[in-house]
């Protein structure tokens, strides 16, 4: 293995800087990047004055011709998803989604802590373009140091008369308002975050309509972005949507930020090619992961967050392309990829991340709520060894209550099982249900040989509960 | 008997005039009483329901939906360990048992001297940095078991930096009056905003 050449920044917590261009990253090398200093330094709010010499129209265009697809999971366009304002319906909200909690996913936190005027120039940037008339900064309850860094942003931007009334002597006047979560992972869908917004239970609301663009916050159009999302808006209106489409692919440009976990050599933050850069380059690079652990074999990872079914080596040379990932089975989703390598207990695994959505379903929905609940319990007694082969049927049955027919997957082409593509149907409102059974899923289906050999012999469940190693 | 002592009480005003409807405030003030008592007592959620009118039923029901909120006493220190995948592959379980053992508490529990609450968690947005824990949602990266160790020394010693549990960001927004646009109910707004006129565009 060659040895590695990206740089760590010892300030910025797992963020490794590489050789792509850095555009949401460009200050992480600074140890004051967070200040208002530092970014009036480094072009900070020139975007801002660009845009106030434009027509709203004109930045909005801007933003639709640089195909900035959102960052959160979804992959929607911003551009585009700014268009669904009904015409004529005031005033319109800007909602900002800062509840980063996707298993694996570590990326808003960091663009929160170490530029937070990036973030708040992207706000104004879309409250002008859109006419959106109050920004809610919706920031994860659990993290007090971004929460912190957040505050003394908006506090330094209100006195420097970047927010606020009149913003640099124009007519634009916007305010934003800083609003903590209290813990609860499906805030992060963006009908519960509007209802946690408004001081309720955090329950996804029921589609359509499909985008709270026409019926969001109090019942008014709102757009809801995520933080990287609205981070890259000071960049393409700075550089202009050329510059930016010059960079990745067509359909998939910029670049974006991936958070590599588990089994690799140097887990990290990354900033990477969008489009072009495969998870070979990522996991394998020199100047990326350098490969897997202590020289161990790479058994599956997961390439988009807990909720994205699995890939296994023979999908490494994808790239960051939803049009590429989709027929093959999963999705890039917000920038997760959690490695494991041939020591991995792959049931154990998927374990962890079933509870997880089990325990984080609101229990709205009655398949995600008690599917969800079962599907951990079964896996739990498998997992333990007091499960039978009957319970590897039955994990598949009631998954298929929150997702009939055919749930995607990757090909495994030693066995001639060619890929489902991407997405599944599903019996519930929002993605927690059907993200509790992609692990078993996928799990079931690339490695059933291991849930086999847990249940082999058992013919009753047995209800001793013993502890469990990954 | 009011349950907000006076700095909050006005700390209360402000944080509701900042939303277009009061109820919106709620989460923001459920937070407030966590950070003066440690928890969410009864008292404090039926001053909240008076203060964005509504029922202490309705402010229970957001209120239990969050993880976050205690509606009993905790300790001093609320110590969550990530047992999320990420964590997991990297050794989470072994330091859960390490914790548990360490404290004499049961991961759910609160150590008998009110120090310490040890809690499993989820995904806490440190994946790259596992296994991960936060005390009072402040993050410990890449914790060992001497590391725990040393840790659980240190907050027991108070020679450290981390704000009591309730206590959570430390600065908080202050929008300044002369730069304030204000909110306003959405009832009460029929045009669009002044700068899309003006440029005659996105109507």
């Amino acid at each position: 293995m060659s040895e590695m050449t990206g740089t760590p920044i010892p300030h910025a917590p797992g963020f490794i800087a590489n050789e792509t261009p850095r555009i949401v990253t460009a200050r992480f090398d600074h140890e004051d990047s967070h200040t208002l200093e530092r970014y009036e330094a480094t072009d900070g709010y020139q975007a801002l004055r660009k845009a106030l010499q434009r027509t709203p129209e004109e930045v909005h265009s801007e933003v639709r011709d640089a195909t900035l697809l959102g960052r959160g999971g979804a992959g929607f366009p911003a551009g585009v998803k700014w268009g669904f304002c009904p015409p004529g319906v005031w005033p319109r909200y800007l909602v900002v989604n800062g509840d980063e909690s996707e298993p694996g996913t570590y990326k808003d936190r960091l663009l929160m802590e170490l530029d937070p005027h990036q973030l708040i120039e992207g706000c104004l940037i879309a409250c002008y373009a859109v006419g959106l008339s109050q920004c809610f900064l919706y920031i994860r309850g659990e993290m007090a140091v971004a929460q912190e860094r957040v505050a003394k942003a908006l506090n330094d931007a209100y006195d420097a008369g970047y927010i606020g009334k009149n913003i640099l002597g124009s007519e634009f006047s916007v305010d934003i308002v800083l609003h903590w979560g209290a813990g609860a992972y499906v805030v992060g869908e963006e009908t519960a975050l509007i209802e946690s917004l408004e001081g309720n239970r955090g329950m996804p609301r029921l589609k359509p309509p499909y985008f709270p663009a026409s019926i969001g916050l109090y019942g008014q159009p709102t757009i809801v972005n995520n933080v990287e999302t609205l981070s890259n808006l000071p960049w393409i209106v700075q550089h202009g949507a050329a510059a930016f489409t010059a960079i990745g692919t067509e359909s998939s440009p910029g670049t974006r930020m991936v958070a590599v976990s588990g089994h690799v050599k140097r887990p990290g933050v990354y900033e990477i090619v969008n489009g072009t850069t495969t998870f070979r380059d990522l996991l394998y690079g020199a100047d990326m992961c350098g490969g897997i652990r202590d020289d161990h074999e790479l058994k599956a990872f997961v390439p988009g967050g807990g909720s994205a079914p699995w890939f296994t080596p023979a999908q490494l040379d994808l790239p960051f392309e939803a049009s590429q990932v989709g027929p093959q089975g999963s999705m890039l989703g917000s920038g997760a990829i959690m490695v494991m390598d041939e020591t991995t207990d792959i049931p154990a695994a998927a374990l962890t991340l079933t509870k997880f959505y089990a325990h984080e379903s609101c229990g709205k929905c009655v398949p995600c709520r008690e599917g969800g609940t079962w599907l951990e319990q079964i896996l739990r007694r498998v997992v333990e060894g007091r499960g039978t082969p009957r319970d590897l049927e039955l994990l598949i049955e009631v998954g298929e209550t929150i997702c009939p027919g055919d749930f995607p997957h990757a090909a495994v082409p030693s066995e001639g099982i060619e890929a489902v593509p991407f997405p599944y149907r599903m019996t519930t409102i929002c993605f927690v249900g059907p993200s509790a059974f992609a692990p078993i899923h996928s799990a079931l289906t690339l490695f059933r040989e291991e849930f086999e050999a847990k249940v082999a012999g058992n013919e009753h469940p047995t209800m001793i509960e013993v502890a469990v190693d990954v | 008997m009011r349950f907000f002592n006076d700095e909050n009480s006005s700390l209360a005003q402000e944080i509701i005039g900042r939303y277009p409807k009061p109820r919106s405030a709620m989460i923001p003030l459920l937070h407030l009483a966590q950070e003066q008592e440690g928890w969410v007592t009864d008292e404090a959620m039926a001053e909240i329901a008076e203060l964005v009118g509504t029922t202490s039923a309705e402010v229970l029901g957001t209120c239990s939906f969050y993880e976050m909120f205690k509606r009993h006493p905790v300790g001093k220190y609320v110590i969550n360990i990530c047992t999320t995948m990420s964590c997991a592959l990297m050794g989470a379980g072994d330091l859960m048992k390490h914790a548990e053992l360490r404290l004499g508490v049961k991961s759910g529990s609160t150590t008998v001297d009110g120090m310490f609450t040890l809690e499993g968690a989820e995904c806490q947005a440190a994946c790259t940095e596992a296994p991960c824990l936060q005390v009072n949602y402040r993050h410990q990266y890449r914790v060992t078991a001497n590391q725990f160790d040393e840790l659980v020394e240190e907050l027991a010693s108070s020679d450290h930096e981390v704000p009591e549990h309730g206590v959570l960001s430390q600065i908080r927004q202050h929008i300044p009056e002369n730069r304030s646009v204000g909110a306003v109910p959405p009832e009460d707004v029929a045009t669009a905003p002044v700068w899309l006129t003006e440029n005659g565009g996105n109507q």
